[in-house]
């Protein structure tokens, strides 16, 4: 490829500018800091090569929430450039540049790596485990997903971002017409990142069915695991088509295949097709955990047992099935036979039956339930009209014929927006909020959350419910502009105002997190809001020991920790310790990762020797590993005796 | 099947599922190249033939239906299958019926 | 894994410690993923069938013989990788390491054939380029030849580390994951064999 060296370092808008220097020092500095601190060892030793899930759930968080903050950025951007008509903020290309990452960022580097952190310390915990069943595999999958996350950040400064929409539909994304690296940079990110998922999926899958503890059977296990289950499963049947589909467009980017292109009688369409098989399962991978969270939540305030626990997991598990059988929605004015549309739209109006009896049952689980309304509660409690919003209209577009007159328009972006927000991210700030006393020791404060609650909810509705008649009005999506006469102006200025307000939420929470570290009291028990339903609260400190627990729960029954609070069983005493098992340490998953990362950089660029080099070591590393014969190790009974004296003082 | 099994145990179960197999292979051949039926039928048949091959692998080489896990893993196999039938299916089917039929 | 002493010592060596039962059923479970994985090219080999452009139809350029030898060569393979299995259960480390030998020469047989196959269509000018029908081919039966590729690598490390270490429960399950791995691909071999070659020849 033809690329000047003047033009390998995007340079000449002031925005990327801006963006480049405070990335440079952000980076000095936090070097700086950890040299000046001689935290390098600390840093590598408990945490980039931890293999405890507990820590890798953090590290997946504190990435999550730092693509929050990209993708937040872009958003704001968009809404800026779209606040007024003719607005010359961003021109047209950078413009396409920004709503592609934007999603991207969004859901592959924002909600997937937020539902994983808090599944990733929740999960093993609520099943009474003391670890995953593969923690080496734990830590590879949060390093590939994170060399992907930095790749595909790392093109706005190098090379460009991909501008074909956060979809990338060839024959946009072909070299014909998306020239230059940033498709390459969106194909091969995402794919180094779809291979940590699909690592992720067996894990979990295989951890929660095989490491439960003594008598939980499947049907006594915790909702937020059974979501957590279900989703595994998902992916390990959608994430392959996903990584197919990449390899198969990249193979046409870089090695002159000709099956999404114009030429050699290739079809664009296929693409179309293969990214939705594995896109709409991915709709319900990031809906599905979150789903679970509610359900935790709900049923804690409201000091209740989930109602119907069995139909939630009948309407789960259809949902593992359905979600395979409806991708053709979003592309129902391709020009699908009649037949298939009909088949699709009927679908997906089915799956819309299990969501909606969910719907009732934390309703019912609410009813005469005397109801603590703490901040992760006020989020469950605005996740259910607004997400019912988002879901009548899902149901308006399933209807093929009428798809025909709302697809591509705003009312798409506001349906998604309402589903995606109020659902996964709603539930990740529930979530991180809620277990946030069993991550950090001390929860959050509840005065300054319940301000960023207020400000996010109406800031959300400000910003995405007028878009829905803006796109009824016929405003289609990814335009960079309109004129006056269109007559959207006054919806487009109002939703950019709610779109400033998210933001300002979204800072208040960061400030929250701060003045809680600083100022909140910190956790004496396991159990830090007194309500605890599951085994993550039964922990004898506020934040679990690196083995969990010195003694592994025994379950009879649903909520097995409000069962054991109730009969006093608790407090355990004299307990007689045994030695633990525990995994050690490992260096390669990162090294192998940071190859992989390498070697991608260079395939980007059609560096090609880079990548056959990178590919060397990758083998190399994995080489390394099948030679690893290394056990791990035992924590003495001294030291968990030890842990424990000072867990329950 | 333990580690008990006698030294020289006569490995019949794979001599029996490797004659099949081959068996299989060679009729398909044969109904695929020497028989003037039409496509869609030869199709169909050794579609059967391979499915039946397929099967046999996984429960007489692969031994999918053993060990503690045994359910399990034969439920997430042909969970499966049931999601290759639908990708194929549905794929093929999308790609080759309305416009995209006429623009062919 | 925090379960290692968990032993149960009347099982196949392979399923005898904690970690090698996980380890198979998290394999397994690999295999449902692997499944969709070749769903997804076949899915896209049969929806691009028809569009050969300007360039030759699979009719045109397949040999039967040369098919018929390559199925014959990974059938085989995968039946004396299952006699190594057997000989893994019956505790025979020599039978074991000898069996997977004689499934890593006919693999490699099978290897060679292909490149043998892509090399010749090279020569006749088919290649990736030529038709979206010739692309998916390529791609399709070349993730099926790196995967028997990378077993070739995997197995021989095992191999060695079942030479260096005999028969453990932990080399045990290793061995037995490499087999899975090696018969799967010969299922997913039936179906290119049917599917992609036998098809091609028919029509």
């Amino acid at each position: 490829m033809d690329l000047k060296w003047n033009e390998f370092i995007i340079t000449g808008d002031p925005l990327i500018l801006g963006a480049q220097i405070s990335i440079l020092l952000g980076s000095i500095a936090v070097v700086a800091a950890l040299t000046y601190f001689k935290k390098w060892t600390w840093l590598w030793k408990e945490w980039l090569t931890s293999v405890d899930h507990k820590k890798l759930g953090i590290m997946y968080i504190l990435s999550a929430l730092l693509m929050l903050f990209r993708g937040g950025i872009d958003g704001l951007m968009i809404r800026t450039q779209l606040a007024k008509p003719g607005m010359e903020f961003l021109d047209p290309q950078h413009y396409n540049e920004v709503f592609s990452t934007h999603g991207v960022i969004m859901i592959l580097f924002m909600a997937m790596p937020f539902l994983i952190g808090l599944i990733n310390y929740i999960v093993p915990l609520q099943i009474g485990a003391r670890d995953v069943a593969f923690p080496y595999l734990n830590n590879l999958s949060f390093w590939t997903f994170f060399v992907g996350m930095a790749l595909f950040n790392i093109s706005f400064i190098i090379g460009g971002s991909p501008d074909a929409g956060w979809t990338a539909y060839t024959p946009l994304a072909t070299n014909e017409f998306s020239p230059g690296p940033g498709q390459n940079y969106y194909l091969l990110a995402i794919q180094i990142a779809g291979i940590g998922t699909l690592m992720t999926g067996i894990n979990f899958f295989v951890t929660i069915l095989k490491m439960r503890t003594k008598g939980m059977t499947l049907m006594k296990m915790s909702m937020f695991t059974w979501t957590t289950l279900i989703t595994m499963l998902i992916i390990i049947f959608a994430f392959p088509v996903l990584t197919v589909a990449l390899a198969l467009q990249t193979f046409d980017r870089l090695f002159g295949s000709v099956i999404f292109t114009l030429q050699g009688d290739g079809n664009p369409m296929l693409w179309v097709n293969l990214f939705w098989v594995w896109g709409h399962p991915e709709v319900y991978i990031v809906i599905l955990p979150a789903f679970g969270i509610f359900s935790e939540i709900i049923s804690t305030f409201a000091r209740k047992q989930l109602f119907a626990y069995k139909a939630m997991v009948v309407s789960i598990v259809t949902i593992s099935v359905l979600s395979f059988l409806v991708w053709v929605h979003h592309f129902f004015t391709m020009g699908n036979s009649a037949e298939a549309n009909s088949f699709f739209s009927i679908t997906t109006m089915a799956i819309s039956i299990p969501t909606g009896v969910k719907i009732f049952n934390w309703l019912f689980t609410m009813y005469r339930g005397r109801i603590s309304f703490t901040t992760p509660m006020l989020w469950a409690l605005a996740f259910i009209p607004n997400f019912v919003i988002g879901g009548v209209t899902g149901v308006m577009l399933a209807m093929a014929a009428a798809d025909y007159q709302y697809h591509n328009t705003y009312f798409l972006v506001s349906h998604f927006h309402y589903v995606l927000i109020s659902g996964t991210v709603f539930a990740c700030f529930a979530g991180l909020i809620y277990w946030y006393p069993k991550m950090f020791g001390h929860k959050l404060n509840e005065k300054i959350g319940k301000w960023a609650f207020w400000i996010f909810i109406i800031g959300f509705n400000v910003c995405f419910f007028p878009q829905y008649f803006l796109g009824l009005d016929g405003m289609p999506r990814r335009i960079s502009t309109y004129t006056e006469a269109d007559g959207w102006t006054g919806l487009n200025f109002i939703s950019t105002i709610g779109a400033f307000m998210m933001g300002l939420a979204f800072l208040i929470f960061v400030v929250n997190i701060v003045y809680s570290w600083r100022f909140s009291p910190r956790e004496k028990t396991g159990d830090a809001w007194g309500l605890g339903r599951n085994l993550e609260w039964a922990t004898s400190s506020s934040i679990p020991p690196h083995y969990n627990f010195a003694v592994l729960p025994e379950v009879t029954g649903l909520d097995p920790y409000w069962d054991m609070k109730e009969k006093g069983l608790d407090q355990q005493k004299n307990v007689d310790y045994k030695p633990i098992h525990m995994p050690n340490n490992a260096a390669t998953p990162i090294i192998m990762s940071v190859i992989m990362g390498a070697a991608a950089f260079g395939l980007v660029f059609h560096w090609y020797w880079i990548g056959i080099v990178g590919g060397i070591g990758i083998f190399i590393t994995m080489i390394a590993r099948s030679f690893d014969y290394n056990d791990g190790y035992y924590v003495s009974v001294e030291e968990i005796k030890e842990t424990e004296a000072k867990a329950n003082k | 099947m333990s580690q008990q099994t006698k030294k020289g145990h006569f490995p019949w179960k794979h001599i029996i599922g490797f004659l099949i197999s081959i068996a299989l292979t060679l009729v398909a051949f044969a109904t695929a190249l020497w028989t003037d039926w039409s496509s869609s039928t030869i199709f169909i048949i050794i579609l059967i033939f391979a499915v039946i091959q397929a099967a046999l692998q996984l429960v007489m080489f692969m031994h999918m239906t053993e060990g503690e896990d045994g359910g399990l893993i034969s439920g997430n196999t042909l969970f499966g299958f049931f999601i290759a039938v639908v990708i194929i299916v549905g794929t093929y089917w999308l790609m080759t019926s309305g416009h995209m039929h006429m623009s062919m | 894994m925090a379960h290692d002493h968990n032993v149960n010592p009347n099982a196949p060596l392979e399923y005898q410690s904690e970690t090698g039962r996980l380890n198979i059923t998290g394999f397994w479970t690999f295999l449902g993923a692997e499944i969709a994985l070749f769903s997804t090219l076949f899915a896209s080999y049969f929806a691009l069938q028809a569009r050969v452009g300007d360039g030759p139809t699979s009719n045109e350029m397949f040999e039967a013989g040369l098919v018929m030898i390559m199925t014959m060569l990974l059938l085989t393979s995968s039946f004396t990788c299952g006699i190594a299995i057997h000989e893994m259960r019956a505790n025979n480390k020599k039978g074991v390491i000898i069996w997977m030998i004689i499934t890593l020469i006919l693999g490699a047989g099978f290897i060679g054939y292909e490149l043998y196959e892509f090399v010749h269509y090279v020569h006749e000018g088919v290649t990736l380029s030529t038709s979206a029908h010739w692309s998916m081919f390529f791609i399709l039966l070349g993730t099926h030849g790196l995967h028997v590729s990378i077993g070739i690598g995997w197995i021989i490390l095992l191999l060695i580390q079942l030479a260096r270490r005999g028969l453990t429960p932990k080399t045990a399950s290793k061995v037995f994951i490499s087999s899975l791995y090696w018969h799967f691909l010969d299922v997913v071999w039936i179906f290119i064999f049917t599917c992609v070659y036998l098809m091609g020849m028919v029509n």
